[in-house]
């Protein structure tokens, strides 16, 4: 049956990856996904970031306990591919008493990573300042709690921004990943339209859409790195 | 032992298991491998010549290639993965799965290695060009024997980072039905009906990819702490 519609030249082109009415059909339920890849991809930027900055700090804090179990964490989620994670944490921790939604297991595992990235950067900007920014807090009369709070913090925070936003932004384009436990995002959705209509034109709307949310995201990071005097 | 901690031993670690998962998940590493063997030469090449283009070509073609690397930097792999392993057959294009990853892997990481090559190629100073030319170098020599190696040495931490993340990334081929290690490690648990097989998996890429990992964070700590300077 398929074979038999297959066209020739563009108007084939288009009646298979541009077909209108597969489109009217299947879009509006596509488009309803992007609420979803926003979701996952704002908790996956609060927990990735808020976690990874109380990890940094309480490495920091130098609490000989939580050293540890925190370097653990940093080094298991910087190195698992994200995949493999979202995987495990839908598939395996059932079996530890443990089940999760689709959102909430790929937010959870993204976000995990995220964190064990952003505490790492913190962690070296923060060891990157130089020596005498704490000299000359402790020279002004500051304890250690202001000297990090009001005078490294900030500072490497600064430092760490455009480190961070690339690393963000890779991360959250790992949304498309939820598709492996059933999320009901942009992809997924797209896939299974795709699959009934026997047509591949709600995947090149799915594409669209990644485009029309990570160009900007990917220009303006173009721009935070060209706007960074970086002083040699 | 607690029984709480006992039932989760049983589960995770379980030797039965991982036994019969072995075989499977042996199969799977090594097509993991080959897949990184195969897709990081080429991603690199293709970036490496899409930088020199940036610094070689006329004001259009830089033009052209920018739009280019932006576009696969914004596309997810798993999309391109997917456009080309389920939507290039309606174009009567049907690849295997290996070459379909491969090709989405090399698409994707030319955005980001041609990104990082370019952006290291402009960090040279303009006169290390002029100079190259003086002595009487072609440009195609003068970028390959001075401007590369400095661009190089300044764009090692990215380098490094991305190609470890084009070695993770393998793992999305899993979701076009190709069996390296973490699809092979799901089809283990579907027979053993508990999650060793992910345990195994998990561990086989921290061991392989730790390394990686650990020389990533130190050339990005020198980076960072050049910077703070």
């Amino acid at each position: 049956m398929r074979g038999a519609k297959h066209g020739r030249g563009m108007s084939g082109f288009a009646e298979h990856y541009l077909n209108l009415e597969v489109l009217a059909q299947y879009g509006p339920g596509i488009l309803g996904g992007l609420w979803v890849t926003l979701g996952v991809a704002a908790a996956t930027v609060i927990i990735g970031i808020g976690f990874g900055l109380l990890l940094a700090v309480l490495l920091a804090a130098r609490i000989a306990l939580l050293r540890w179990p925190i370097v653990a964490w940093i080094e298991a989620f910087r190195t698992l591919p994200q995949l493999a994670v979202i995987i495990f944490v839908y598939f395996g921790l059932p079996y530890a008493g443990v089940t999760v939604s689709p959102f909430w297991a790929t937010a959870g595992a993204l976000g995990a990573v995220l964190s064990a990235f952003a505490a790492e950067i913190f962690r070296s900007a923060i060891q990157a300042l130089p020596s005498g920014q704490w000299d000359a807090a402790a020279a002004l009369g500051l304890r250690f709690r202001a000297t990090f709070f009001l005078v490294i913090l900030p500072q490497a925070v600064r430092l760490a921004v455009p480190l961070l936003t690339n690393r963000a932004i890779a991360i959250i384009k790992g949304t498309a990943l939820g598709t492996a436990v059933s999320l009901p995002e942009i992809l997924g959705r797209a896939q299974s339209a795709m699959a009934i209509a026997a047509n591949p034109s709600p995947l090149t709307l799915a594409a669209a859409l990644y485009l029309v949310l990570f160009l900007p995201l990917v220009v303006a990071s173009r721009w935070l790195e060209a706007s960074r005097v970086v002083p040699r | 032992m607690p029984e709480g901690l006992q039932i989760l031993i049983e589960n995770f670690f379980d030797w039965d298991s991982a036994l019969r998962a072995w075989p499977l998940l042996a199969q799977g590493l090594g097509l993991t491998i080959g897949l990184a063997a195969v897709a990081l030469p080429l991603g690199l090449l293709l970036g490496l010549l899409i930088g020199l283009g940036c610094a070689l070509g006329g004001r259009l073609a830089r033009a052209a290639l920018i739009v280019w690397i932006d576009l696969f930097r914004a596309f997810p792999v798993l999309v391109l993965l997917i456009l080309i392993f389920y939507g290039l057959p309606f174009l009567g294009l049907r690849l295997p799965a290996f070459a379909a990853a491969v090709l989405a892997l090399v698409l994707n990481n030319s955005g980001y290695f041609g990104e990082i090559f370019r952006a290291g190629l402009a960090s040279v100073p303009q006169g290390q060009r002029e100079a190259a030319a003086a002595l009487g170098l072609t440009p195609l020599r003068a970028a390959w024997l001075v401007v590369l190696p400095q661009a190089l040495r300044g764009v090692a931490a990215p380098l490094a980072s991305n190609s470890l993340e084009l070695v993770k990334a393998t793992s999305v081929a899993a979701l076009a039905a190709l069996p390296e290690l973490l699809r092979s490690a799901r089809v283990a648990q579907e027979q053993t009906y508990n999650p060793t097989p992910l345990m195994m998996a998990a561990l086989l890429y921290f061991v392989l990819l730790w390394p990686f990992a650990h020389l990533v964070a130190r050339l990005e700590r020198r980076m960072l702490a050049r910077e703070a300077r």
